[in-house]
């Protein structure tokens, strides 16, 4: 379960004594409760459930985790089977990893 | 950085598979927890992807799927009754009580309304004050705290008119009983990220180690449940049974705080039955005492008739990977999509749902039939 | 759906509806539960074989002319919504399902049920937008009808139209008709109609606004139908969206269909919109596309066609039509694997999981 959509924090302001925020989800604006992250700022991406902005997203980690995916494919040399060597067609080339 | 095309890349996506492949060596069995990972798993066919070695088994983490029939019958009654607002997310709609569901009371003159957000029904009270508005508080740990929130406000605001039917459910319980299981087949686990985003990690490490069962703090994108996936084969492979987040730009292990503090003033921990499954010690959630003023069971004393599963239904085998669905002998007889009985039928991302579907691919298997261009 | 369940064979007219004895909002919304409602309780009621057909408009000869007759009813909530309003759907949706028959629409009727304490202006509004619709469609409303029903029994404004419209020499589009090895074709990005809609039910409010997609598509069928007559189906994705359209066709045809789903379009708007309320842009009504099968040799000349128009400047190829699969929608998906489109059982609701 737990549908819930990255968006950013494009305003701050407040609701009957609760903080709210109007988040961006790549297009779709829509009014989100702040109360479990009331330090978030304008520009920050936030995971939103139910209304609710539940987790700040970290940059730098989500970053980190796609480096790491390149460098998979990187380290990706000697193999037998099918499965790798279909990937390896489809690799592209090394300096796309440098980017 | 939008978080989410990202980590939809066929091309990493791929490496990521010939990586599993590479690593895997022998049968290896694990269970996504998490009903949304389970519908990222179909939607994207991600389980025809993986090499033949890896068996997913589609845990029980949807509240549409394992919410009681007990609790279904006491919404429905609820939702009958005169001058009562009853207003619940979308999913809850189709999910059969005993006798009926929410969109037949609401063709019999109920007044059944979708929100998006419990905050929705509470400002519905605020609006109406001469009716009686009741929100259907399911979920796992993820949706907790804005059901929590909606019933702080209310008391906080006080909105007298306003009330909850609370049947929350805790994941790492579910865990602990599936690994109990004597024919428990789960050799690691994917646990639930969103679960995660909010509760942290420390609940797990213990689980990890009492079942010896590697369990990986996964996301919901295609990349993210492929990572989650290749990280377990490589615990596996290894003899190793850790707690590792494969999602840490959505989880932090102390979770969220501020949310922990309001879960923790709002909400009991309490035993709760799982459809399908049987009673969790401990796997659930109510209000506390000092919210029984906002406790729909109290405020409408609907005790009810308890009202027990179907006996021909073997969802509990199904979910645990013990049986195949046609191995049941009420699959796609007395129970189809249509007309379900137990959790694995109901949702459509449920084991039984999923083989009802693609049993009628029959042969070539979809991948070989797919013949465009 | 011919192997399915062992559970249909049994049912019988008129009770099939068995987990549903009362009517059901699903009943409406243009999934299994409204074909099960056609199927097992009207078309034996009323018999004939044209009915049986279930085509969105009726092929009927009177007189020695090919006629096209469709009805359809609105019941849309709010009645003026972002890019159109009630006045605009009532128009174009009964030409639309003229159209899919190939015919050139020509004349409607058009009923209106109100509610008693509705705003004069309101229903001003709404007759001024259909009138426009019209005019813009090439279609005159030569008989009409009002009824007014007790406070509290109606939506403010209902309306009903039915039309005819004339078939040309050679056009025999059915859903009967598609075969494997036909390619199929979407006039445009779909899912905005739906998402319009919902946006203002659900107080979404997107930076570039999310309109209806409503609009006429005689025009850009007339167009195809200049390229080559041996068009073989056409249908317009509205309640249910592209599966159930797709779903309808494969069942009808015994055919197998399979999309490519990266080849669909669907707005960035709409996508978001539908990842953030749970939805599958494939469900989500449309009231100005279409979806074409067109027999291989003919896509490129019928695709031009349909780009050089402006209700079809998108269409783009989708999937095709195979012989595997008989009555089943399965669509490839990003990473290369497939999945089985479902048919829409109900109404699409917003979900949490």
């Amino acid at each position: 379960m737990c549908l819930a959509v990255p968006g950013r924090v494009v305003g701050i302001g407040e609701r009957d004594g609760t903080p709210m925020a109007r988040v961006d989800f790549g297009g779709v604006v829509k009014d989100v409760c702040l109360a479990y992250l009331p330090e978030i700022e304008v520009g920050e991406y936030a995971i939103v459930h139910v209304g609710f902005a539940i987790q700040r997203l970290d940059e730098e980690s989500a970053l980190a985790t796609l480096r790491l995916f390149e460098e998979i494919g990187a380290l990706d040399e000697e193999f037998a089977d099918a499965w790798a060597r279909a990937a390896a067609e489809a690799e592209s080339p090394p300096e796309e990893e440098n980017r | 950085m939008k978080y989410i095309d990202e980590f939809q890349d066929p091309e990493l996506a791929r490496r990521l598979l010939a990586d599993i492949a590479r690593t895997v060596t022998r049968d290896w069995t694990m269970m996504e927890v998490c009903g949304g990972q389970t519908h990222s798993i179909i939607r994207h066919g991600i389980d025809q992807l993986l090499p033949e070695p890896i068996e997913l088994i589609h845990g029980p983490g949807c509240p549409v799927c394992v919410t009681p029939l007990e609790v279904i019958d006491k919404a429905l009654e609820i939702a009958s009754r005169p001058g009562v607002v009853f207003c619940s997310f979308g999913d809850m709609l189709r999910v059969p009580g005993s006798d009926r569901d929410l969109f037949r009371v609401k063709s019999d003159g109920g007044d059944i309304r979708v929100v998006y957000s419990p905050l929705d029904a509470l400002r519905i009270a605020q609006r109406t004050p001469d009716q009686q508005v009741v929100f259907f508080g399911v979920g796992f740990e993820t949706t907790a705290p804005a059901i929590a929130m909606a019933a702080h406000q209310a008391k906080r605001l006080g909105v007298r008119n306003f009330s909850l039917l609370v049947s929350h459910v805790r994941v790492p319980p579910a865990i602990e009983a599936i690994m109990r299981s004597p024919h428990c087949r789960v050799q690691a686990f994917l646990a639930a990220g969103h679960v995660c985003s909010v509760m942290g990690t420390l609940e797990y490490p213990a689980l990890a180690e009492t079942h010896k069962v590697p369990i990986v703090v996964t996301g919901f994108e295609p990349l993210d449940i492929l990572e989650g996936i290749r990280r377990a084969v490589r615990q596996l492979e290894r003899g190793e049974h850790r707690v590792e987040n494969a999602y840490p730009r959505a989880v932090h292990p102390q979770g969220n705080p501020v949310a922990l503090s309001v879960l923790r003033e709002v909400f009991t921990t309490t035993d709760r039955a799982w459809r399908g499954i049987g009673t969790i010690a401990d796997s659930g959630w109510r209000l506390a005492d000092a919210y029984r003023d906002y406790d729909a069971e109290h405020r409408f004393e609907v005790t009810g008739p308890a009202t027990g599963e179907p006996a021909v239904c073997r969802s509990g085998e199904v979910l645990q990977g013990l049986i195949k669905p046609h191995e049941c002998a009420a699959f796609g007889t007395a129970c189809t999509p249509r007309t379900p009985l137990g959790a694995t039928m109901v949702s459509g991302e449920g084991a039984c749902a999923a083989y009802y579907r693609y049993r009628r691919l029959a042969t070539p298997r979809p991948e070989e039939a797919v013949s465009v261009d | 759906m011919t192997d399915t369940t062992a559970g249909t064979a049994d049912w019988s007219c008129p009770v099939p509806l068995r987990d549903h004895p009362v009517v059901v909002m699903g009943h409406g919304g243009g999934g299994a539960l409204s074909a099960e409602l056609t199927r097992h309780l009207f078309l034996p009621a009323y018999g004939g074989e044209t009915l049986g057909e279930l085509t969105d408009s009726a092929a009927v000869t009177l007189g020695g002319a090919r006629l096209a007759f469709s009805t359809d009813s609105y019941v849309v909530r709010p009645l003026f919504f972002p890019g159109g309003s009630i006045g605009d759907l009532a128009v174009n949706g009964t030409v639309n399902d003229l159209a899919m028959s190939g015919a050139v629409p020509a004349y409607l009727s058009c009923a209106f049920l109100l509610e008693e304490g509705t705003e004069l202006s309101t229903v001003g509004r709404v007759a001024q937008a259909l009138g426009a619709a019209a005019r813009t469609a090439g279609v005159t409303v030569v008989t009409g009808d009002t009824k007014v029903v007790d406070s509290g029994h109606g939506d403010g404004v209902y309306v009903n139209t039915a039309g005819i419209g004339l078939i040309p020499e050679g056009v025999d589009i059915r859903p009967q008709r598609a075969r494997p090895g036909d390619v199929v074709i979407v006039s445009g990005p779909i899912g905005r109609h739906g998402i319009a809609i919902l946006s203002v039910r659900e107080g979404l409010t997107f930076g570039t606004e999310v309109t209806s997609d409503t609009a006429p598509l005689a025009g850009l069928v007339q167009a195809m139908l200049a390229v080559t007559p041996e068009i073989h189906v056409l249908r317009d994705p509205t309640r249910g969206g592209l599966a159930a359209a797709l779903h309808e066709i494969a069942e009808t045809s015994k055919t197998g269909v399979v999309l490519d789903e990266g080849a669909v379009p669907v707005p960035d708007a709409v996508a978001t919109a539908c990842a953030f309320l749970g939805l599958d842009p494939m469900y989500v009504a449309n009231e100005g596309r279409l979806v074409a099968f067109v027999p291989r040799t003919h896509t490129d000349a019928v695709l031009e066609a349909m780009r050089a128009h402006p209700q079809g400047r998108e269409a783009a190829v989708i999937g095709g039509c195979v012989a595997e699969h008989p009555g089943m929608v399965v669509a490839r998906t990003g990473l290369g694997a497939t999945r089985i489109v479902d048919p829409p059982i109900g109404e699409q609701l917003p979900r949490i999981c």
